[in-house]
Protein backbone atom coordinates (compact mmCIF):
# COMPACT_ATOMS: atom_id res chain seq x y z
CA UNK A 1 0.00 0.00 0.00
CA UNK A 2 1.36 3.53 -0.62
CA UNK A 3 1.68 5.85 1.55
CA UNK A 4 0.91 9.62 1.59
CA UNK A 5 2.56 11.79 -0.73
CA UNK A 6 4.16 13.98 2.06
CA UNK A 7 5.23 11.24 4.01
CA UNK A 8 6.58 9.67 1.03
CA UNK A 9 8.31 13.18 -0.16
CA UNK A 10 9.62 13.30 3.47
CA UNK A 11 11.61 9.96 2.88
CA UNK A 12 12.45 10.98 -0.75
CA UNK A 13 14.35 13.65 0.83
CA UNK A 14 15.84 11.86 3.67
CA UNK A 15 17.23 8.92 1.68
CA UNK A 16 17.77 10.55 -2.06
CA UNK A 17 19.03 14.17 -1.12
CA UNK A 18 22.28 13.74 -2.31
CA UNK A 19 21.29 12.11 -5.58
CA UNK A 20 19.02 15.17 -6.04
CA UNK A 21 22.36 17.32 -5.16
CA UNK A 22 24.49 15.35 -7.70
CA UNK A 23 21.96 16.03 -10.44
CA UNK A 24 21.90 19.72 -10.22
CA UNK A 25 24.30 20.24 -13.01
CA UNK A 26 22.91 17.81 -15.15
CA UNK A 27 19.40 19.44 -14.63
CA UNK A 28 20.97 22.80 -15.36
CA UNK A 29 22.26 21.56 -18.99
CA UNK A 30 19.07 20.22 -19.69
CA UNK A 31 17.16 23.03 -19.05
CA UNK A 32 19.29 25.61 -20.25
CA UNK A 33 20.73 24.16 -23.44
CA UNK A 34 17.22 21.87 -24.22
CA UNK A 35 14.24 23.67 -22.52
CA UNK A 36 15.60 27.29 -22.78
CA UNK A 37 15.36 27.19 -26.86
CA UNK A 38 11.71 25.75 -26.71
CA UNK A 39 11.03 28.97 -25.01
CA UNK A 40 12.91 30.97 -27.86
CA UNK A 41 9.71 29.32 -30.21
CA UNK A 42 7.76 32.10 -29.41
CA UNK A 43 10.29 34.04 -31.49
CA UNK A 44 8.14 32.29 -34.71
CA UNK A 45 5.09 34.47 -33.67
CA UNK A 46 7.05 37.55 -33.30
CA UNK A 47 9.36 39.93 -35.58
CA UNK A 48 12.91 39.35 -33.54
CA UNK A 49 15.03 41.76 -33.62
CA UNK A 50 18.33 41.03 -31.50
CA UNK A 51 18.70 44.65 -30.19
CA UNK A 52 14.90 44.53 -28.20
CA UNK A 53 14.68 40.96 -27.85
CA UNK A 54 12.24 38.52 -26.60
CA UNK A 55 10.27 40.87 -24.69
CA UNK A 56 10.19 44.02 -26.84
CA UNK A 57 10.15 42.76 -30.36
CA UNK A 58 6.85 43.05 -31.98
CA UNK A 59 3.75 40.17 -32.20
CA UNK A 60 3.12 39.30 -35.60
CA UNK A 61 1.06 36.21 -35.55
CA UNK A 62 0.81 33.86 -37.51
CA UNK A 63 2.13 35.77 -40.11
CA UNK A 64 5.56 34.00 -41.05
CA UNK A 65 3.72 30.83 -41.14
CA UNK A 66 1.17 32.07 -44.06
CA UNK A 67 4.50 33.18 -45.70
CA UNK A 68 5.87 29.93 -45.64
CA UNK A 69 2.95 28.24 -46.66
CA UNK A 70 2.10 30.48 -49.59
CA UNK A 71 6.01 30.41 -50.84
CA UNK A 72 7.26 28.14 -53.77
CA UNK A 73 10.02 26.93 -51.20
CA UNK A 74 7.46 25.38 -48.92
CA UNK A 75 6.08 22.67 -51.56
CA UNK A 76 9.46 22.21 -53.42
CA UNK A 77 11.13 21.73 -50.01
CA UNK A 78 8.56 19.25 -48.92
CA UNK A 79 8.48 17.61 -51.78
CA UNK A 80 12.56 17.13 -51.90
CA UNK A 81 12.69 16.10 -48.33
CA UNK A 82 10.60 13.20 -49.28
CA UNK A 83 11.64 12.38 -52.13
CA UNK A 84 15.45 11.80 -50.31
CA UNK A 85 13.77 10.17 -47.50
CA UNK A 86 11.62 7.79 -49.23
CA UNK A 87 14.94 7.40 -51.83
CA UNK A 88 17.18 6.31 -48.67
CA UNK A 89 14.79 4.01 -47.61
CA UNK A 90 13.68 2.00 -50.90
CA UNK A 91 17.65 1.10 -51.20
CA UNK A 92 19.04 0.89 -47.75
CA UNK A 93 16.52 -1.20 -46.00
CA UNK A 94 16.89 -4.12 -48.97
CA UNK A 95 20.29 -3.95 -48.99
CA UNK A 96 21.39 -3.69 -45.40
CA UNK A 97 19.27 -6.95 -44.63
CA UNK A 98 20.56 -8.54 -47.44
CA UNK A 99 23.92 -8.13 -46.43
CA UNK A 100 22.85 -9.00 -43.06
CA UNK A 101 21.89 -12.63 -44.65
CA UNK A 102 24.56 -13.28 -46.56
CA UNK A 103 26.68 -12.75 -43.30
CA UNK A 104 24.51 -14.75 -41.35
CA UNK A 105 25.11 -17.45 -43.97
CA UNK A 106 29.47 -17.45 -43.52
CA UNK A 107 30.17 -20.16 -42.25
CA UNK A 108 33.81 -19.58 -40.99
CA UNK A 109 34.13 -17.09 -38.05
CA UNK A 110 37.30 -15.72 -39.00
CA UNK A 111 36.00 -14.61 -42.62
CA UNK A 112 32.80 -13.18 -41.31
CA UNK A 113 34.38 -11.00 -38.53
CA UNK A 114 36.81 -9.63 -41.04
CA UNK A 115 34.26 -8.77 -43.31
CA UNK A 116 32.39 -7.13 -40.42
CA UNK A 117 35.10 -5.37 -39.05
CA UNK A 118 36.08 -3.72 -42.82
CA UNK A 119 31.97 -2.86 -43.38
CA UNK A 120 31.79 -1.15 -40.66
CA UNK A 121 34.59 1.21 -40.81
CA UNK A 122 32.69 3.78 -43.40
CA UNK A 123 30.45 4.79 -39.97
CA UNK A 124 33.41 5.94 -38.45
CA UNK A 125 34.80 8.14 -40.81
CA UNK A 126 33.73 11.73 -40.06
CA UNK A 127 31.11 13.34 -42.48
CA UNK A 128 33.36 16.07 -43.63
CA UNK A 129 35.61 13.54 -44.49
CA UNK A 130 33.28 11.83 -46.18
CA UNK A 131 31.83 14.60 -48.34
CA UNK A 132 35.20 15.15 -49.73
CA UNK A 133 35.82 12.52 -51.03
CA UNK A 134 32.35 12.66 -52.29
CA UNK A 135 33.57 15.94 -54.09
CA UNK A 136 36.16 14.40 -55.03
CA UNK A 137 35.03 11.54 -56.93
CA UNK A 138 32.28 13.04 -58.83
CA UNK A 139 34.20 16.19 -59.94
CA UNK A 140 34.59 16.57 -63.32
CA UNK A 141 37.74 14.15 -64.17
CA UNK A 142 37.19 12.49 -60.75
CA UNK A 143 36.51 8.80 -60.46
CA UNK A 144 32.86 8.27 -60.41
CA UNK A 145 32.41 11.12 -63.26
CA UNK A 146 34.62 9.08 -65.06
CA UNK A 147 32.94 6.02 -64.89
CA UNK A 148 29.28 7.46 -65.47
CA UNK A 149 31.00 9.38 -68.50
CA UNK A 150 31.34 5.95 -69.49
CA UNK A 151 27.75 6.03 -70.59
CA UNK A 152 26.42 9.54 -70.68
CA UNK A 153 29.29 11.05 -73.06
CA UNK A 154 30.01 13.68 -70.73
CA UNK A 155 32.61 13.79 -67.24
CA UNK A 156 31.03 17.19 -66.23
CA UNK A 157 30.95 17.43 -61.97
CA UNK A 158 27.97 15.20 -61.04
CA UNK A 159 27.34 17.17 -57.69
CA UNK A 160 26.34 20.33 -59.67
CA UNK A 161 23.76 18.69 -61.78
CA UNK A 162 20.60 18.64 -59.93
CA UNK A 163 19.76 15.35 -61.72
CA UNK A 164 22.13 13.41 -59.90
CA UNK A 165 22.60 14.79 -56.31
CA UNK A 166 19.91 12.88 -54.56
CA UNK A 167 21.21 10.07 -55.77
CA UNK A 168 24.93 10.81 -55.02
CA UNK A 169 23.88 11.80 -51.41
CA UNK A 170 21.50 8.60 -50.68
CA UNK A 171 24.44 6.52 -51.97
CA UNK A 172 27.18 7.57 -50.06
CA UNK A 173 25.07 7.56 -47.17
CA UNK A 174 24.60 4.31 -47.94
CA UNK A 175 28.40 3.39 -48.44
CA UNK A 176 28.90 4.68 -44.87
CA UNK A 177 26.22 3.05 -43.09
CA UNK A 178 25.26 -0.29 -44.94
CA UNK A 179 27.91 -2.11 -42.66
CA UNK A 180 26.73 -0.47 -39.06
CA UNK A 181 23.21 -0.42 -40.17
CA UNK A 182 23.28 -4.74 -40.51
CA UNK A 183 24.53 -5.03 -36.45
CA UNK A 184 20.54 -5.12 -35.55
CA UNK A 185 19.58 -7.56 -37.79
CA UNK A 186 22.54 -9.91 -37.25
CA UNK A 187 21.39 -10.09 -33.33
CA UNK A 188 18.06 -10.87 -34.33
CA UNK A 189 19.42 -13.48 -36.09
CA UNK A 190 21.60 -14.59 -33.67
CA UNK A 191 19.48 -15.19 -31.32
CA UNK A 192 16.94 -17.58 -33.35
CA UNK A 193 16.90 -21.45 -32.07
CA UNK A 194 19.41 -23.58 -33.68
CA UNK A 195 16.73 -26.12 -32.86
CA UNK A 196 14.37 -24.63 -35.84
CA UNK A 197 17.00 -25.19 -38.27
CA UNK A 198 17.64 -28.56 -36.93
CA UNK A 199 14.10 -29.76 -37.20
CA UNK A 200 13.81 -28.61 -40.44
CA UNK A 201 16.80 -30.18 -42.10
CA UNK A 202 14.97 -33.41 -40.61
CA UNK A 203 12.23 -32.43 -42.76
CA UNK A 204 14.96 -32.18 -45.45
CA UNK A 205 14.54 -28.74 -46.26
CA UNK A 206 17.23 -27.26 -48.15
CA UNK A 207 19.40 -24.06 -46.88
CA UNK A 208 17.20 -21.73 -49.46
CA UNK A 209 14.33 -22.96 -47.62
CA UNK A 210 15.73 -22.83 -44.38
CA UNK A 211 16.44 -18.95 -45.20
CA UNK A 212 12.57 -18.59 -46.45
CA UNK A 213 10.63 -20.17 -44.39
CA UNK A 214 12.91 -19.71 -40.56
CA UNK A 215 15.24 -17.15 -41.41
CA UNK A 216 13.22 -14.21 -42.95
CA UNK A 217 9.92 -15.10 -40.69
CA UNK A 218 12.22 -14.20 -38.22
CA UNK A 219 13.40 -10.85 -38.84
CA UNK A 220 10.34 -9.44 -39.84
CA UNK A 221 9.33 -8.20 -36.36
CA UNK A 222 12.84 -6.50 -36.96
CA UNK A 223 12.46 -5.07 -39.63
CA UNK A 224 8.77 -3.70 -39.33
CA UNK A 225 9.82 -2.01 -35.90
CA UNK A 226 12.76 -0.39 -37.84
CA UNK A 227 10.76 0.64 -40.91
CA UNK A 228 8.41 1.89 -39.40
CA UNK A 229 10.68 4.04 -37.12
CA UNK A 230 12.46 4.95 -40.21
CA UNK A 231 9.15 6.27 -41.56
CA UNK A 232 8.71 8.12 -38.46
CA UNK A 233 11.22 9.89 -38.96
CA UNK A 234 10.77 10.67 -42.71
CA UNK A 235 11.17 14.65 -42.34
CA UNK A 236 14.70 14.48 -40.56
CA UNK A 237 17.37 14.43 -43.48
CA UNK A 238 20.93 14.79 -42.57
CA UNK A 239 21.26 18.74 -43.40
CA UNK A 240 24.34 18.75 -42.36
CA UNK A 241 25.23 16.72 -45.23
CA UNK A 242 23.19 18.60 -47.84
CA UNK A 243 24.98 21.86 -46.32
CA UNK A 244 28.34 20.67 -47.27
CA UNK A 245 27.28 18.98 -50.48
CA UNK A 246 24.92 21.49 -52.22
CA UNK A 247 25.47 24.42 -54.16
CA UNK A 248 22.93 27.41 -55.86
CA UNK A 249 22.90 24.72 -59.30
CA UNK A 250 20.83 21.94 -57.26
CA UNK A 251 19.31 23.65 -54.65
CA UNK A 252 15.97 22.69 -56.99
CA UNK A 253 16.91 18.85 -56.24
CA UNK A 254 18.97 19.56 -52.84
CA UNK A 255 17.30 22.02 -51.14
CA UNK A 256 15.44 20.80 -47.72
CA UNK A 257 13.49 22.15 -44.93
CA UNK A 258 16.36 22.20 -42.36
CA UNK A 259 19.11 23.29 -44.72
CA UNK A 260 17.04 26.27 -45.77
CA UNK A 261 16.25 27.07 -41.98
CA UNK A 262 20.10 27.39 -42.03
CA UNK A 263 20.41 29.25 -44.92
CA UNK A 264 17.93 32.51 -44.46
CA UNK A 265 19.14 32.20 -40.72
CA UNK A 266 21.98 32.19 -40.70
CA UNK A 267 24.15 31.68 -43.34
CA UNK A 268 22.77 34.54 -46.06
CA UNK A 269 20.50 36.35 -44.25
CA UNK A 270 19.35 36.40 -40.34
CA UNK A 271 15.75 36.41 -40.91
CA UNK A 272 15.50 34.87 -37.44
CA UNK A 273 11.43 34.80 -37.06
CA UNK A 274 10.61 33.47 -40.11
CA UNK A 275 13.43 30.61 -39.95
CA UNK A 276 12.12 29.46 -36.56
CA UNK A 277 8.82 29.80 -38.12
CA UNK A 278 9.64 27.07 -40.63
CA UNK A 279 11.92 25.28 -37.79
CA UNK A 280 9.09 25.01 -35.65
CA UNK A 281 7.19 23.37 -38.60
CA UNK A 282 9.40 20.60 -39.24
CA UNK A 283 9.86 19.86 -35.32
CA UNK A 284 6.23 19.47 -35.11
CA UNK A 285 5.53 17.57 -37.76
CA UNK A 286 8.43 15.41 -36.83
CA UNK A 287 6.85 15.19 -33.43
CA UNK A 288 3.53 13.85 -34.67
CA UNK A 289 4.86 11.49 -36.89
CA UNK A 290 7.39 9.92 -34.75
CA UNK A 291 4.78 9.25 -32.13
CA UNK A 292 2.44 7.74 -34.48
CA UNK A 293 4.98 5.67 -35.86
CA UNK A 294 5.91 4.17 -32.37
CA UNK A 295 2.47 3.68 -31.63
CA UNK A 296 1.97 1.67 -34.79
CA UNK A 297 4.87 -0.24 -34.34
CA UNK A 298 3.67 -1.49 -31.01
CA UNK A 299 0.00 -2.23 -32.33
CA UNK A 300 2.47 -4.19 -35.18
CA UNK A 301 4.88 -6.08 -33.46
CA UNK A 302 4.88 -4.56 -29.89
CA UNK A 303 8.07 -3.26 -30.03
CA UNK A 304 8.58 0.11 -29.36
CA UNK A 305 10.56 2.66 -28.59
CA UNK A 306 9.21 3.64 -25.57
CA UNK B 1 27.52 -32.72 -43.07
CA UNK B 2 27.35 -33.83 -46.51
CA UNK B 3 26.90 -30.05 -49.10
CA UNK B 4 24.71 -30.31 -51.74
CA UNK B 5 26.37 -29.00 -55.04
CA UNK B 6 24.10 -26.21 -55.06
CA UNK B 7 24.68 -25.54 -51.50
CA UNK B 8 28.58 -25.04 -52.63
CA UNK B 9 27.95 -22.72 -55.27
CA UNK B 10 26.19 -20.41 -53.24
CA UNK B 11 28.82 -20.52 -50.71
CA UNK B 12 31.63 -19.67 -53.53
CA UNK B 13 29.28 -16.70 -54.60
CA UNK B 14 28.42 -15.41 -51.01
CA UNK B 15 32.47 -15.44 -50.07
CA UNK B 16 32.69 -13.39 -53.59
CA UNK B 17 29.69 -11.39 -53.27
CA UNK B 18 31.08 -10.12 -49.85
CA UNK B 19 34.41 -9.68 -50.84
CA UNK B 20 33.11 -7.24 -53.74
CA UNK B 21 31.37 -5.30 -50.74
CA UNK B 22 34.22 -5.09 -48.46
CA UNK B 23 35.86 -4.03 -51.20
CA UNK B 24 33.51 -0.77 -51.77
CA UNK B 25 33.71 -0.03 -48.39
CA UNK B 26 37.49 -0.11 -48.04
CA UNK B 27 38.39 1.04 -51.60
CA UNK B 28 37.68 4.73 -51.04
CA UNK B 29 39.81 5.19 -47.72
CA UNK B 30 42.94 3.05 -49.08
CA UNK B 31 42.24 5.29 -51.77
CA UNK B 32 43.44 8.39 -49.56
CA UNK B 33 45.62 6.45 -48.14
CA UNK B 34 47.78 5.64 -50.83
CA UNK B 35 47.18 9.31 -52.52
CA UNK B 36 48.85 10.48 -49.67
CA UNK B 37 52.51 8.84 -49.78
CA UNK B 38 52.20 9.00 -53.71
CA UNK B 39 54.37 11.32 -55.68
CA UNK B 40 51.92 14.56 -56.98
CA UNK B 41 52.65 15.30 -59.75
CA UNK B 42 51.57 11.30 -60.73
CA UNK B 43 48.78 11.81 -58.84
CA UNK B 44 47.18 14.83 -60.33
CA UNK B 45 47.59 13.04 -63.69
CA UNK B 46 46.36 10.01 -62.96
CA UNK B 47 42.25 9.50 -63.05
CA UNK B 48 41.23 6.10 -61.44
CA UNK B 49 41.31 4.56 -58.23
CA UNK B 50 44.85 3.62 -56.42
CA UNK B 51 45.26 0.51 -55.38
CA UNK B 52 48.80 1.33 -54.29
CA UNK B 53 50.68 4.32 -54.25
CA UNK B 54 52.21 5.65 -57.45
CA UNK B 55 55.45 6.87 -57.86
CA UNK B 56 58.10 7.28 -55.46
CA UNK B 57 56.57 6.84 -52.06
CA UNK B 58 56.71 10.18 -49.66
CA UNK B 59 56.34 11.48 -46.16
CA UNK B 60 56.87 15.23 -47.90
CA UNK B 61 52.64 15.83 -47.24
CA UNK B 62 52.54 14.28 -43.82
CA UNK B 63 56.25 16.30 -43.33
CA UNK B 64 53.76 19.59 -44.59
CA UNK B 65 51.07 18.68 -42.58
CA UNK B 66 52.62 18.23 -38.86
CA UNK B 67 54.63 21.69 -39.71
CA UNK B 68 51.35 23.62 -40.42
CA UNK B 69 50.98 25.77 -37.94
CA UNK B 70 47.18 26.01 -38.64
CA UNK B 71 46.64 21.98 -38.33
CA UNK B 72 48.94 21.36 -35.81
CA UNK B 73 47.14 24.03 -33.48
CA UNK B 74 43.90 22.21 -34.81
CA UNK B 75 44.64 18.85 -34.02
CA UNK B 76 45.32 20.09 -30.80
CA UNK B 77 41.93 21.89 -30.37
CA UNK B 78 40.64 18.91 -31.57
CA UNK B 79 42.22 16.94 -28.52
CA UNK B 80 41.52 19.51 -25.62
CA UNK B 81 38.14 19.79 -26.63
CA UNK B 82 37.48 16.17 -27.35
CA UNK B 83 38.70 15.52 -23.67
CA UNK B 84 37.31 18.24 -21.38
CA UNK B 85 33.73 17.30 -23.74
CA UNK B 86 33.82 13.12 -22.91
CA UNK B 87 34.87 13.82 -19.52
CA UNK B 88 32.27 16.52 -18.46
CA UNK B 89 29.43 14.13 -20.18
CA UNK B 90 30.83 11.09 -18.80
CA UNK B 91 30.19 12.91 -15.03
CA UNK B 92 27.31 14.09 -16.31
CA UNK B 93 25.80 10.90 -17.61
CA UNK B 94 27.72 8.33 -14.80
CA UNK B 95 25.77 10.08 -12.23
CA UNK B 96 22.29 10.58 -13.64
CA UNK B 97 21.73 7.32 -14.88
CA UNK B 98 22.84 6.50 -11.57
CA UNK B 99 19.98 8.66 -10.09
CA UNK B 100 17.46 6.88 -12.63
CA UNK B 101 18.80 3.56 -11.68
CA UNK B 102 17.32 4.49 -8.32
CA UNK B 103 14.29 2.11 -8.05
CA UNK B 104 13.28 4.38 -4.44
CA UNK B 105 13.82 7.60 -6.40
CA UNK B 106 10.12 9.77 -6.19
CA UNK B 107 10.79 11.72 -9.56
CA UNK B 108 12.19 9.08 -11.29
CA UNK B 109 9.62 8.79 -13.84
CA UNK B 110 9.60 12.73 -14.39
CA UNK B 111 13.29 12.96 -14.53
CA UNK B 112 13.16 10.20 -17.39
CA UNK B 113 10.24 11.98 -19.32
CA UNK B 114 12.24 15.26 -18.80
CA UNK B 115 15.49 14.28 -20.51
CA UNK B 116 13.65 12.01 -22.57
CA UNK B 117 11.58 14.72 -24.61
CA UNK B 118 14.23 16.38 -25.97
CA UNK B 119 15.38 13.55 -28.09
CA UNK B 120 12.00 13.88 -29.81
CA UNK B 121 11.70 17.62 -29.71
CA UNK B 122 13.64 20.92 -29.16
CA UNK B 123 13.46 24.24 -30.02
CA UNK B 124 15.53 24.08 -32.99
CA UNK B 125 18.14 25.61 -34.77
CA UNK B 126 17.94 29.29 -34.90
CA UNK B 127 16.50 28.95 -30.77
CA UNK B 128 19.37 27.39 -29.82
CA UNK B 129 21.90 29.38 -31.71
CA UNK B 130 20.10 32.68 -29.97
CA UNK B 131 20.44 31.46 -27.09
CA UNK B 132 24.33 31.01 -27.24
CA UNK B 133 24.51 34.40 -28.58
CA UNK B 134 22.50 35.82 -26.03
CA UNK B 135 24.66 33.84 -23.30
CA UNK B 136 27.75 36.04 -24.71
CA UNK B 137 29.16 32.55 -25.28
CA UNK B 138 29.92 32.83 -29.59
CA UNK B 139 33.15 32.49 -30.12
CA UNK B 140 34.28 30.64 -26.67
CA UNK B 141 35.40 27.31 -25.79
CA UNK B 142 31.91 27.18 -23.96
CA UNK B 143 29.91 26.77 -26.94
CA UNK B 144 32.41 24.23 -28.46
CA UNK B 145 32.28 22.01 -25.56
CA UNK B 146 29.06 22.62 -24.06
CA UNK B 147 26.28 21.62 -26.51
CA UNK B 148 25.64 18.17 -27.13
CA UNK B 149 28.28 17.21 -23.95
CA UNK B 150 25.35 14.92 -22.97
CA UNK B 151 23.53 12.29 -25.01
CA UNK B 152 20.25 10.81 -23.68
CA UNK B 153 20.87 8.01 -25.43
CA UNK B 154 23.51 7.20 -23.34
CA UNK B 155 22.87 8.39 -20.42
CA UNK B 156 19.90 5.28 -20.86
CA UNK B 157 22.11 2.87 -22.10
CA UNK B 158 24.31 3.41 -19.20
CA UNK B 159 21.24 3.14 -16.82
CA UNK B 160 20.02 -0.17 -18.00
CA UNK B 161 23.54 -1.50 -16.71
CA UNK B 162 23.28 0.06 -13.36
CA UNK B 163 19.64 -1.32 -13.12
CA UNK B 164 21.26 -4.77 -13.75
CA UNK B 165 23.35 -4.78 -10.95
CA UNK B 166 22.66 -7.14 -8.57
CA UNK B 167 20.46 -4.64 -5.48
CA UNK B 168 22.42 -6.39 -2.84
CA UNK B 169 25.58 -5.17 -3.94
CA UNK B 170 24.19 -1.50 -3.48
CA UNK B 171 22.22 -2.01 -0.37
CA UNK B 172 24.67 -3.36 0.80
CA UNK B 173 27.21 -0.49 0.61
CA UNK B 174 24.27 2.27 1.76
CA UNK B 175 23.89 0.01 5.01
CA UNK B 176 27.38 0.15 5.76
CA UNK B 177 26.74 3.61 5.79
CA UNK B 178 28.51 4.39 2.30
CA UNK B 179 26.40 8.15 1.00
CA UNK B 180 25.02 7.70 -2.27
CA UNK B 181 28.59 9.81 -3.96
CA UNK B 182 30.69 6.91 -1.79
CA UNK B 183 28.25 4.22 -3.08
CA UNK B 184 28.53 5.38 -6.98
CA UNK B 185 32.53 5.59 -6.86
CA UNK B 186 33.33 2.53 -4.93
CA UNK B 187 30.90 -0.21 -5.68
CA UNK B 188 28.75 0.57 -9.26
CA UNK B 189 31.76 2.61 -11.12
CA UNK B 190 34.24 -0.32 -10.32
CA UNK B 191 31.67 -2.62 -11.34
CA UNK B 192 31.04 -1.20 -14.32
CA UNK B 193 33.83 -0.87 -16.08
CA UNK B 194 33.21 -2.56 -19.41
CA UNK B 195 30.31 -0.52 -20.45
CA UNK B 196 32.14 2.90 -18.92
CA UNK B 197 34.94 1.96 -21.79
CA UNK B 198 32.22 1.65 -24.50
CA UNK B 199 30.21 4.94 -23.44
CA UNK B 200 33.03 7.32 -23.52
CA UNK B 201 34.50 5.74 -26.37
CA UNK B 202 30.82 6.54 -28.01
CA UNK B 203 31.66 10.76 -26.91
CA UNK B 204 35.11 10.34 -27.96
CA UNK B 205 34.16 9.62 -31.41
CA UNK B 206 30.71 11.83 -31.35
CA UNK B 207 32.82 14.65 -30.49
CA UNK B 208 35.63 14.03 -32.84
CA UNK B 209 33.70 14.08 -35.69
CA UNK B 210 31.57 16.57 -34.64
CA UNK B 211 31.94 20.09 -36.73
CA UNK B 212 28.30 21.65 -37.05
CA UNK B 213 27.62 23.42 -33.87
CA UNK B 214 31.32 24.85 -34.25
CA UNK B 215 30.84 26.17 -37.35
CA UNK B 216 27.66 28.03 -36.45
CA UNK B 217 29.17 29.49 -32.82
CA UNK B 218 32.76 29.97 -33.80
CA UNK B 219 34.48 32.42 -36.20
CA UNK B 220 37.54 32.76 -34.02
CA UNK B 221 39.84 30.54 -36.32
CA UNK B 222 42.41 29.86 -33.64
CA UNK B 223 39.75 27.96 -32.20
CA UNK B 224 38.81 25.76 -34.86
CA UNK B 225 38.79 21.98 -34.23
CA UNK B 226 40.75 19.87 -36.73
CA UNK B 227 36.61 19.06 -38.86
CA UNK B 228 36.36 22.75 -39.67
CA UNK B 229 39.70 22.85 -41.19
CA UNK B 230 39.52 19.86 -43.23
CA UNK B 231 36.17 21.02 -44.14
CA UNK B 232 37.97 24.37 -45.56
CA UNK B 233 41.13 22.07 -47.12
CA UNK B 234 38.71 18.71 -48.65
CA UNK B 235 34.78 20.37 -48.55
CA UNK B 236 35.17 23.84 -50.06
CA UNK B 237 38.69 23.34 -51.64
CA UNK B 238 40.04 26.48 -50.26
CA UNK B 239 43.41 27.96 -51.12
CA UNK B 240 44.20 29.88 -48.23
CA UNK B 241 43.38 27.46 -45.65
CA UNK B 242 46.73 25.96 -45.09
CA UNK B 243 48.62 29.48 -45.49
CA UNK B 244 51.23 27.46 -47.43
CA UNK B 245 54.36 29.19 -48.26
CA UNK B 246 56.27 27.99 -51.88
CA UNK B 247 56.29 28.60 -55.66
CA UNK B 248 52.54 28.70 -57.31
CA UNK B 249 53.31 25.11 -59.06
CA UNK B 250 55.01 23.51 -56.38
CA UNK B 251 52.25 25.32 -54.14
CA UNK B 252 49.18 23.40 -56.23
CA UNK B 253 50.99 19.82 -55.70
CA UNK B 254 51.97 20.42 -52.15
CA UNK B 255 47.91 20.87 -51.45
CA UNK B 256 46.95 17.77 -53.07
CA UNK B 257 49.47 16.16 -51.09
CA UNK B 258 48.44 17.36 -47.79
CA UNK B 259 45.17 17.13 -47.97
CA UNK B 260 45.27 13.62 -48.40
CA UNK B 261 47.89 13.35 -45.70
CA UNK B 262 45.35 16.13 -43.18
CA UNK B 263 42.70 13.31 -44.01
CA UNK B 264 44.33 10.36 -43.01
CA UNK B 265 45.57 12.07 -39.60
CA UNK B 266 41.88 12.59 -38.88
CA UNK B 267 40.80 9.31 -39.56
CA UNK B 268 43.43 7.28 -37.86
CA UNK B 269 42.82 7.86 -34.78
CA UNK B 270 39.12 7.05 -34.85
CA UNK B 271 40.66 3.67 -37.48
CA UNK B 272 42.71 2.29 -34.31
CA UNK B 273 39.60 3.08 -31.75
CA UNK B 274 36.64 1.70 -33.46
CA UNK B 275 37.82 -2.42 -33.51
CA UNK B 276 37.88 -2.40 -29.41
CA UNK B 277 34.54 -0.87 -29.29
CA UNK B 278 33.20 -2.92 -31.81
CA UNK B 279 32.27 -6.01 -29.78
CA UNK B 280 29.70 -3.42 -27.83
CA UNK B 281 28.04 -2.61 -30.92
CA UNK B 282 25.41 -4.81 -30.33
CA UNK B 283 24.86 -3.49 -26.83
CA UNK B 284 24.43 0.52 -28.30
CA UNK B 285 22.06 -0.29 -30.70
CA UNK B 286 19.38 -2.71 -29.46
CA UNK B 287 16.40 -1.71 -29.58
CA UNK B 288 14.37 -1.33 -26.65
CA UNK B 289 17.10 -0.03 -24.30
CA UNK B 290 15.36 3.19 -23.53
CA UNK B 291 12.14 1.39 -23.30
CA UNK B 292 10.90 1.22 -19.29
Amino acid sequence: MKKPLRQRIKRDLKMNKSVYIMLIPVLIYFIGYHYVPMLGIITAFQDYKIKLGYFKSPWVGLEHFQRFFGSMYFWRLLANTFSISLKSIVWSFPLTITLALLLNELHNKAYKKFIQTITYLPYFVSMIVVCGLVKDFTKSGGLIANLVGIFTGSSDSLLTNPNYFQSIFVASGIWQNLGYGTIIYLSALSAISPELYEAARMDGAGRWKQTLHITIPSLVPTIVVMLVLRIGSIMSVSYQKIILLYSPSVYEKADVISSYVYRIGLQEGTEYSFSTAVGLFQSVVNLVLIIAANKISRKLTDSSLW
Amino acid sequence: MKRSRGENIFNVFNIIILLIVAFICLAPIWHVFCASVSDPAMLLAYKGLLLKPIGEITMNGYRMALKNGSIVRGYMNTLCYVTSATLIGMFGSVVTAYALSRKDLLLKNQLTFLLAFTMLFNGGLIPTYLLVRNLNMLNTVWAIIIPNCLSVYNIMLLKTSFSSLPDGLIDAARIDGAGHFKTLTNVVVPCSKGILAVISLFYIVQHWNSWFHTAIYVTDRSLYPLQLLLREIVVMNSQSALELAGEDGELSLARELVKYAVIVISVLPMMVVYPFIQKYFVTGVMLGSIKE
